[in-house]
């Protein structure tokens, strides 16, 4: 029995840790871009970057999946442009968390940005460097300094909130978890395999905190 | 002849004007002093002449051609801006050290990164870089750190932090030196150091233009000086007529109050 449990539940676990890689794969660098919308000097785009970033931010992620799962599919004649079964699934939850995260990403990075003081950008100016080399040499290094503490925060967040994918029934753990509790591979009414899967979210909790750690010490050779 | 000439600058910050009607030239090999209280417009001033800030009005001209004119907008395309601020080298209050980046590479970033503009960059990046190299230690070694080439700014004293920064403006070989209050975030034991590479550069001819409250350095130092007021220059003349002969009023209550304490 415990081999059983111990193999579905590493399925589902393998999808976690697909939607959380996808997710950070999407998210870093598009957070990226909606940071930039979100301080462009021209006013209708930083209007229009900071309204979505307060719509995606001010509701809730399962709220966010259910619409782009289901009204996708009401709204086009062609029907749901999500792949029929688990891949389908899989996807809509991608794209619902690449956007969300991607939010909650731009932020952290234009507080990154903003941190780093204005002499930096001067002092990189008056050298004769373009923008993109102030922000390649100059800026990012120094953002990235200061946005570990919070973004281990948010990626740590992160791989506990896949399991809201769930909701549209993505098989990530939590859902391997439950399916023993209602009835599955032949099993049912069993409680410790969904509490079981808490263990494996501490253990990679565990590992990223080490991982974090040790870019934070990396980075600790300048202030 | 004259390597620097400012006419009729006029700066706003929003409703007040900041800068009025500042002309001034500046002749190659000669060392220029801003003297005034805060807020009487020299660091703006010096932030004009590096495209820091934008003049509302007036023309600046280098080496006899205009690189700036307000009323002409072809003057002002950002691609162009990037070349012509390296008629200008800039040396902060607050240093403004690459934090991540050691002494040295402080002193041949910029350098290195506007070599890949090189044609012959690709056949040659071995030797250019190297070349670079070689310049950057050489500066440092002039500024007495060699020793301290390896160092990350937050292991140098603030007295060496500057000395990097002068390096790094130096590297790129300005028409135009420009300091903004290059003492005035120093310690008064570490102030001597850096007066003293200065008082050098001004001694191997080095065109400057150096914004100080640093009264006695600047009579010294600078062939001539300006007391600017309100965003307008009150006086300019000889360093050491302004200094200890000043013609107008405003002048001689400005230094008054520095020869008190």
């Amino acid at each position: 029995m415990f081999l059983t449990v111990i193999g579905a539940l590493n399925e589902g676990f393998i999808q976690t840790l697909k939607l959380f890689a996808v997710t950070l794969i999407g998210a870093l660098p598009l957070g990226l871009v909606v940071s930039f919308g979100s301080m462009s000097r021209f006013t209708p785009l930083r209007w229009l970057s900071r309204t979505v970033v307060w719509i995606i931010r001010g509701t809730p992620l399962m709220l966010q999946l259910i619409i782009i799962f289901y009204i996708p599919g009401y709204l086009l004649p062609s029907g749901s442009p999500w792949p029929s079964g688990e891949s389908g699934r899989f996807l809509a939850s991608a794209v619902a968390f690449i956007i969300n995260y991607a939010c909650y990403f731009s932020e952290i990075y234009r507080g990154g940005i903003q941190g780093v003081p204005v002499g930096q950008q001067e002092a990189g100016e008056v050298l004769g460097m373009t923008k993109g080399q102030i922000f390649r040499h100059i800026t990012l290094l120094q953002m990235i300094k200061r946005i570990v503490p919070p973004m281990s925060n948010e990626i740590i967040t992160l791989v506990k909130d896949t399991s809201i994918a769930r909701i549209i029934s993505m098989q990530e753990i939590i859902w391997a978890g439950y399916a023993f509790l209602k009835g599955s591979h032949g099993y049912s009414g069993l409680l410790w395999p969904l509490f079981f899967t808490g263990i494996y979210y501490l253990l990679f909790n565990g590992l990223l905190t080490l991982l974090f750690g040790w870019v934070e010490k990396k980075l600790d050779y300048f202030r | 002849m004259s390597i620097l000439e400012v006419h009729n600058i006029e700066k706003h910050f929003g409703p007040t004007r900041v800068l009025e009607d500042i002309s001034f030239s500046l002749d190659q090999g000669q060392a220029l002093a801003i003297i005034g209280s805060s807020g009487s417009g020299k660091t703006t001033l010096l932030r004009c002449l590096n495209f820091l800030e934008k003049p509302d009005r007036g023309t600046i001209s280098v080496g006899g051609s205009v690189i700036f004119d307000a009323a002409d907008p072809a003057t002002q395309r950002e691609s162009e801006v990037r070349k012509k601020r390296l008629h200008f080298g800039m040396v902060f209050q607050s240093f403004n050290l690459f934090p991540q980046y050691t002494a040295l590479k402080n002193v041949t970033l910029a350098k290195e990164l506007l070599s890949q503009e090189r044609p012959d960059f690709k056949q040659n990046k071995k030797a250019i870089l190297e070349q670079i190299q070689i310049e950057g230690q050489e500066l440092l070694a002039k500024m007495g750190l060699s020793e301290r080439a390896n160092h990350y700014p937050s292991q140098l004293s603030g007295g060496q932090q500057q000395r990097v920064a002068i390096a790094r403006a130096l590297a790129l070989k300005p028409d135009i030196l420009c300091f903004d209050e290059p003492t005035s975030a120093l310690d008064p034991e570490l102030t001597g150091e850096v007066l003293k590479v200065i008082r050098s550069l001004a001694e191997q001819k080095t065109t400057m233009i150096i914004v100080t409250h640093e009264m006695a350095f600047a009579r010294d130092v600078a062939d001539d000086v300006i007391f600017m007021d309100g965003g307008v220059i009150v006086e300019k003349g000889p360093a050491r007529d302004v200094i200890e002969h000043p013609r107008e009023e405003r002048t001689r209550q400005f230094l008054s109050r520095y020869s008190e304490n």
